[in-house]
């Protein structure tokens, strides 16, 4: 701190010590007692957990993740087998989260904007119906909807007798099978070229970004166009990528990729649940823009694809966002409901650790350290967004 | 109907109610192909849904009537539904758990009720919650029961309210610290805010599963339903306390500043002028979050307590009907629907109730 600082208050800014005692408040005292007293609390509560665990014969510490786990995973995007350590179990839990979370936010977004536009379509049997729909999913638990879910997975019939849609999709008891997209004999030539590909494309859109030149429109034609000149250019350094249909061979199903039931069933139900409460936001959305504006746009002569696109679509977003996001997130959280229908995602691969190993301390530390760190960095990215899309002098705190 | 039909009818003999409706049924093009679409969509879904639910459908008999037939067994459900509600409860004493919801019922029955919103609701709430706890459990004077043999609907019932119940006081102490300016509390209610939202329930129930037995000092047992109850009170008493705080932020700077011309304090200026205006502005905003509540109260299944979700799938798995899965999981969710409809119903209601006096 200056000299000045003193002689002259109120024209500098006060010094470290000053502003942080103004952000501390009245009662400096009571406040730092109340302080200590909760982290003395947090801590009794953990010497507690730590003295119970060893006298049960474990050792705290999060030495127990390079041990063998000796259980299998039933399904899983990088390969485990029971023996391999309880890290890699962790994060095959965790990649079955992000897999399920994010196919989950997808298909809800999808479909929750198409229930969203029906029941603004003004046809009032089409509303009537989709306002049902909303309100039966929204008004019964998520849980008995997974139950339902994974019994009716159950209930198909064998891979013989499976119910297929245009010889593409085969719903049966042994899972789900979709198209599965094959991309084989990748070449070193083909991950530079990719590489490639992908940085100019990421330079495109930056560039254009900037220059806020690029129309959604000749932005979408151009991607078209990357996407076809690199289906033509990829064969040329040895790759192959083609879509592999599933087929009924004897008794079984062959070919195309294979959902299991529990990921179908966990699928379904997040989507189901998310796509009515993203309806209701899309709905709410578009309603929160005036009728005015509307009136206005019309008035300037404006089509109604084009009042929609360049007027109500903008204003409504600001409100349709944040509301998404926060459903995106409570998608991924719900996902953990997985432990209730045997899909094993991170929860249920946390639990089965805490079980296994009676680390319960440090397993449910992973557990909530993941999730916090996503929530919390997801909610920091919409709070920037909020505020670059927050109309301009008014201050939303 | 075709449209050529539609056209041609004279407009006169639709009379001014129905025209509304036929407009939005064949009002433009686009819509009478929507119109058929969904017609078709309906057609398609409800005649199989009609013959599993009534025509199909098994109304007496036993299992093997219920096998030998396709559709919904609802036999089972008149055998079972005593233990759909009731779970393990014992039979001879399920007056208890009756009363108990009967109490709980008209607890919130009465504090729905506008006229009832003065200071005897609130002193009724922890009277009534404990008299149910008292009723459930025996407590020295009636047949104890232990709490593993509680479940249904009562138990649903119990915890959500309980826990609501426990939630709010503490929300707003929490919301009020949020909005302090006190950097040292505030940075408290923030931390417990971020991370109790940051986490999934049922990582919350793990910790009370898991956790918190292993972190009570002596070791002691705590009961499973007690442990659940205090995690999840903290747990949602986080959610209640944004709503809370987004009351506080609605209450103009100036109100405040007036209370302290007028010399009062703190404690005083929250009590009287603050919090009465907050609170009333975000009642539906706790309907709606305790409509949430009664929903998630099913992942107590998770745990293994149980709750009416967890008892009605569990009585699918008697060996006497066995897997009549479709039905019992039909009358939970009826049952969650009818409580939770209804609440979302009033929550509207409550809306358009309370706006008049904020302006």
């Amino acid at each position: 701190m200056s000299v000045e600082a003193k002689h002259q208050p109120g024209l500098t800014r006060p010094g470290i010590v000053r502003r942080t005692a103004a952000w501390w408040g009245a009662w400096p005292v009571a406040q730092m007692l109340v302080v200590a007293a909760v982290i003395a609390l947090v801590y009794l509560l953990g010497a507690n957990a730590s003295a119970t665990m060893q006298r049960l014969g474990i050792t705290p510490g999060f030495g127990f993740l390079s041990h063998s786990a000796n259980f299998e995973i039933g399904e899983s995007v990088i390969a485990f087998k029971a023996g391999d350590p309880y890290v890699r179990a962790i994060l095959a839990g965790l990649l079955n989260t992000v897999k399920v979370a994010a196919f989950g936010c997808v298909l809800a977004t999808i479909l929750g904007v198409a229930l969203g536009i029906a029941g603004l379509s003004g046809n009032v049997l089409l509303a009537t119906l989709v306002r049902w729909y909303v309100e039966i999913v929204r008004n019964t638990p998520l849980l008995l909807q997974l139950f339902f879910w994974i019994a009716l997975a159950k209930a198909l019939p064998p891979p013989r007798q499976a119910l297929s849609a245009l010889d593409a999709l085969f719903l049966s008891n042994r899972g789900v099978y979709v198209p599965a997209i094959m991309a084989e004999n990748f070449t070193p030539q083909t991950f530079w070229l990719l590489g490639l590909i992908a940085v100019s494309y990421g330079l495109f859109l930056f560039a254009a970004c900037r220059r806020s030149r690029l129309g959604m429109r000749r932005g979408l034609l151009a991607t078209l166009v990357l996407l076809i000149a690199t289906g033509f250019a990829l064969p040329a350094t040895g790759a192959s990528i083609g879509l592999e249909l599933p087929v009924l061979s004897g008794f079984n199903i062959r070919g195309g990729h294979n959902l299991t039931p529990e990921f179908a069933a966990l699928l379904a139900g997040l989507t189901v649940k998310f796509s009515a409460a993203i309806a209701e936001i899309v709905r709410a959305g578009i309603q929160s823009v005036d009728r005015g504006q509307w009136e206005a746009a019309r008035v300037l002569g404006l089509h109604n694809g084009q009042i929609m696109r360049l007027v109500v679509l903008p204003q409504a977003l600001r409100v349709i966002t944040p509301l998404t996001t926060s459903s995106y997130l409570d998608l991924t959280k719900d996902s953990s409901l997985a432990v209730a229908i045997g899909y094993p995602d991170l929860v249920s691969i946390i639990n089965t650790t805490a079980n296994t190993t009676g680390q319960s301390f440090e397993a449910l530390a992973i557990l909530i350290g993941v999730y916090l760190a996503l929530n919390l960095s997801v909610s920091f990215l919409m709070n920037v967004y909020n505020r670059r899309v927050a109309l301009k002098g008014v201050h939303v705190r | 109907m075709s449209v050529a039909e539609s056209a041609s009818l004279p407009s006169w003999r639709i009379s001014l109610r129905l025209k509304p409706l036929w407009n939005g049924l064949f009002g433009t093009p686009l819509n009478t192909v929507l119109t058929i679409l969904t017609l078709a969509f309906l057609a398609w879904l409800l005649p199989p849904l009609a013959r599993w639910l009534v025509i199909d459908a098994t109304w007496s008999g036993t299992a093997q009537d219920c096998t030998a037939n396709s559709g919904a067994c609802w036999t089972f459900v008149g055998a079972k539904l005593r233990f759909i509600v009731f779970a393990f409860y014992p039979p001879e004493l399920q007056w208890r758990p009756l009363l108990v919801m009967v109490l709980l019922v008209s607890l919130l029955t009465g504090t729905a009720l506008p006229r009832f919103w003065r200071r005897a609701t609130l002193v009724a709430w922890p009277i009534v919650i404990g008299l149910c706890w008292l009723l459930m459990s025996g407590a020295g004077l009636l047949p104890a029961v232990s709490s593993n043999q509680w479940g249904g609907l009562p138990i649903t019932l119990l915890v959500w309210t309980f826990c609501f119940g426990l939630a709010v006081p503490l929300a707003v102490l929490i919301a009020l610290a949020r909005r302090s300016r006190m950097g040292g509390l505030r940075t408290l209610a923030v931390l417990f805010i971020e991370l109790m939202r940051g986490i999934p329930m049922v990582a919350i129930l793990y910790v009370a599963m898991l956790l918190l037995p292993m972190a009570v000092p002596g070791g002691q047992h705590i009961d499973k339903t007690m442990r659940a109850i205090i995690m999840i009170t903290l747990f949602w008493s986080a959610y209640v306390a944004e709503v809370v705080r987004a009351g506080l932020q609605a209450i103009p700077p100036g109100q405040e500043e007036a209370a302290a011309a007028l010399g009062l304090g703190y404690w005083r200026t929250m009590q009287l002028v603050i919090l009465p205006q907050a609170l009333r502005q975000v009642i539906p905003g706790m309907v709606n979050l305790a409509i949430g509540f009664l929903l998630a109260t099913s992942l107590l299944a998770v745990i293994g307590i149980f709750d009416l979700l967890n008892a009605a799938r569990a009585s699918a798995t008697d060996p006497k009907w066995l897997g009549f899965y479709d039905e019992t999981y039909l009358v939970a969710a009826v049952i969650y629907f009818v409580l939770c409809f209804g609440g979302s119903r009033y929550s509207r209601w409550l809306e358009r109730y309370l706006r008049p006096a904020r302006r």
